[in-house]
């Protein structure tokens, strides 16, 4: 009885999985059958709602892709040198009492993260960058690399901690200083750690929805210009599902291609990641 | 991944529980249920909240589906008034009929379109209904995109635009009063049906230009810069006119004032909490449109109102065409009790 109740519980998550999967497939079936993968792939402009329509999925990922960049671009330096002073420079004292303080960025709820973006960042940049938009990619995404910031460093750390101590003594007895050891010995062995760290915070940063729906516009714009208003994939669709869409209508049914581009995206990045991860438990450095 | 699928379930029971728990009827309480415009919504929550002082049994509460997204709950008979910001379309007054749902419609209070600028911007003073047709016309997506395309002289400088989402009538209106065809529109613009959004995009943005209601325009003063609009028609006001209670009134902010309606259900205007509160409505939206932001119907047009309601006039005083551009409310009002 208990063994079936939890079987049951189990399943749950898998079943969830296999709807989810299936509605997406079955809704952008239907997307496909009144716009062409010519439509959807060849275009530039994004505007299903309106009257003179394009359906141009570039114009979304392009944004996606803006902001997820401009915030593993904050991210990654910023992370890495975090882990790399926490392993081997912090002393303990110090290192119980920060390595929980970047934990908690990770708990903020990200629609705090947003209005940051909106009404701190945005404003602060536009003092340095002229012609900066009210609602932008950078700030945006500058905002998303704080978010994803203890996703770096936290999973760098483990994977820098784990790189044994006889590698490093060996480094020591060549003569190596330790910044040498550092960067020529410990990142380089911690590698696939650090890419699967990576790999999890990019597809973090691309289904992030609430920053980008209140900070970054809702324009969508194929440019790759990061002081421009944009729109990612996901703010288009909490766009679209925020109003009245009839279900059944082509307005509807964008939401799930939109949807189904992204999950692709992000199962890409995850199956990646996974394997890397894979590889590093297997002791292939 | 599996703690995120915990969480999920979690929340599932927590809110089924949160629900079932909350939809315990208790006393004898009246319901007047109402949806529809987030333009509107000010004003009947404005009443529904004096309402309450007076008869505490009756609850009222207020919806913000969009005036579409009201309609589609009202023709199904799901709410007792829906609140519009344009006049019902001939695709809902089909749907009503179809469930057999009577209305009443009864205007409120006036609107004015604002069309806003950064106070940063130094070369935009007015602008014309031609200008803003050509600048958001369809055949503008991805063409018009520098102010000098707009209008010569304007800097060679992009320009960024501001609108209410697809879904509310204030775009509907603005459309329809613009371009012509109520619905048409380029697509590339920031659309969003929160107008507190829209506020924050051009106050922030110097080469922005946005539309919304005069409310949010009267709220946000010391932020933006209102464009005014030169219809290039004399007999309504020489040259540009800016919007503001006054220009809404006397007609002159052409054509950019509105009305604003809500639509009574007929059955249950004979449910007596929501005649109630229809008469509480008409007797109070001039004195409460204008606290929230909106400019009063003249008194005679509140009378007609009234009158509307007693000998229970129903369809709609636009032939159910939708948004219809330079209306004299009183006017029409009095054509229809003849």
């Amino acid at each position: 009885m208990i063994k079936a109740l939890l079987f049951f519980c189990g399943m749950v998550s898998v079943l969830t999985t296999l709807g989810i999967v299936g509605i997406l497939v079955f809704e952008t079936w239907g997307f496909f059958q009144h716009v062409s993968f010519k439509q959807f792939f060849g275009d530039t402009q994004w505007t299903p709602l309106f009257t003179n329509q394009h359906f141009g999925i570039w114009a979304l990922v392009s944004g996606t892709v803006l902001t997820s960049a401009v915030a593993i671009g904050t991210a990654l330096p910023l992370g890495l040198l975090a882990a790399i002073y926490l392993s081997e420079f912090a002393t303990k004292n110090f290192r119980l009492f920060v390595k929980p303080a970047l934990e908690v960025l990770a708990g903020i709820p990200t629609v705090i993260y947003g209005y940051f973006a909106l009404t701190f960042m945005t404003p602060f940049l536009q003092n340095f960058i002229p012609g900066l938009s009210g609602f932008n990619a950078l700030g945006a995404g500058i905002v998303m690399g704080m978010m994803i910031l203890p996703i770096i460093a936290s999973l760098s750390e483990d994977a820098i901690y784990a790189v044994p101590p006889s590698l490093k003594e060996g480094a020591y007895a060549l003569g190596a200083n330790k910044l040498a050891t550092i960067f020529k010995v410990v990142l380089p062995s911690s590698f696939s750690g650090i890419a699967a760290a990576t790999i999890l915070a990019i597809s973090r940063a691309i289904g992030e929805t609430m920053i980008v729906v209140i900070a970054a516009g809702q324009q969508p714009n194929f440019s790759f210009d990061p002081r421009e208003a944009i729109q990612t994939m996901t703010a288009y669709i909490v766009q679209v599902s925020l109003g009245d869409t009839p279900t059944g209508t082509l307005a509807y049914q964008t939401i799930f291609a939109v949807g189904m581009t992204l999950f692709l995206f992000t199962l890409l990045l995850n199956l990646f990641a996974h394997h890397l991860r894979r590889r590093i438990l297997k002791g292939h450095l | 991944m599996k703690m995120k699928w915990k969480n999920v379930f979690g929340g599932i029971i927590l809110t089924v529980l949160i629900v079932s728990g909350c939809s315990k009827k208790g006393g004898d309480f009246k319901y007047v249920k109402i949806d529809g415009s987030s333009t509107v919504f000010p004003i009947s929550e404005a009443v529904a909240e004096e309402f309450r002082k007076k008869d505490a049994n009756i609850r009222v509460t207020v919806g913000i589906a969009g005036t579409g997204g009201g309609f589609k709950k009202f023709c199904a008979g799901e709410t007792d008034i829906s609140d519009a910001s344009r006049p019902i379309k001939p695709s809902e007054v089909e749907l009503c009929q179809k469930n057999n749902i009577g209305y009443i419609e009864l205007p409120v209070a006036y609107d004015g379109l604002t069309i806003v600028i950064n106070p940063k911007n130094t070369w935009a003073k007015h602008i014309t209904v031609q200008e803003l047709k050509k600048l958001w016309q369809p055949a503008a997506q991805d063409k018009i995109k520098t102010w000098n395309q707009v209008r010569a002289g304007w800097p060679n400088r992009p320009i960024h635009l501001y609108g209410p989402g697809v879904d509310s009538g204030t775009y509907d209106y603005f459309t329809e009063a613009i371009v012509g065809k109520e619905h048409a529109s380029r697509g590339d613009f920031t659309a969003s049906e929160d107008d507190n959004v829209l506020v924050q995009g051009v106050s922030t943005d110097e080469e922005a230009l946005g539309f919304f209601g005069l409310a949010y325009y009267e709220e946000n003063k010391n932020k933006l810069k209102p464009l005014p609009v030169d219809d290039e028609n004399n007999a309504n006001g020489r040259g540009p006119v800016a919007a503001s209670m006054e220009t809404v009134m006397d007609g002159t902010y052409q054509p950019l004032s509105r009305p604003i309606f809500i639509y009574v259900n007929q059955k249950a205007l004979n449910r007596p909490e929501v005649s109630q509160y229809v008469q509480y409505y008409l007797e109070n939206a001039a004195v409460l449109s204008r606290e929230v932001g909106y400019i009063p119907l003249s008194k005679k047009a509140y009378a007609l109102a009234q009158k509307r309601v007693e000998k229970r006039i129903t369809g709609s005083l636009f032939e159910g065409h939708g948004s219809q551009v330079g209306v004299q409310i009183d006017v029409v009002l009095e054509k229809s009790l003849q």
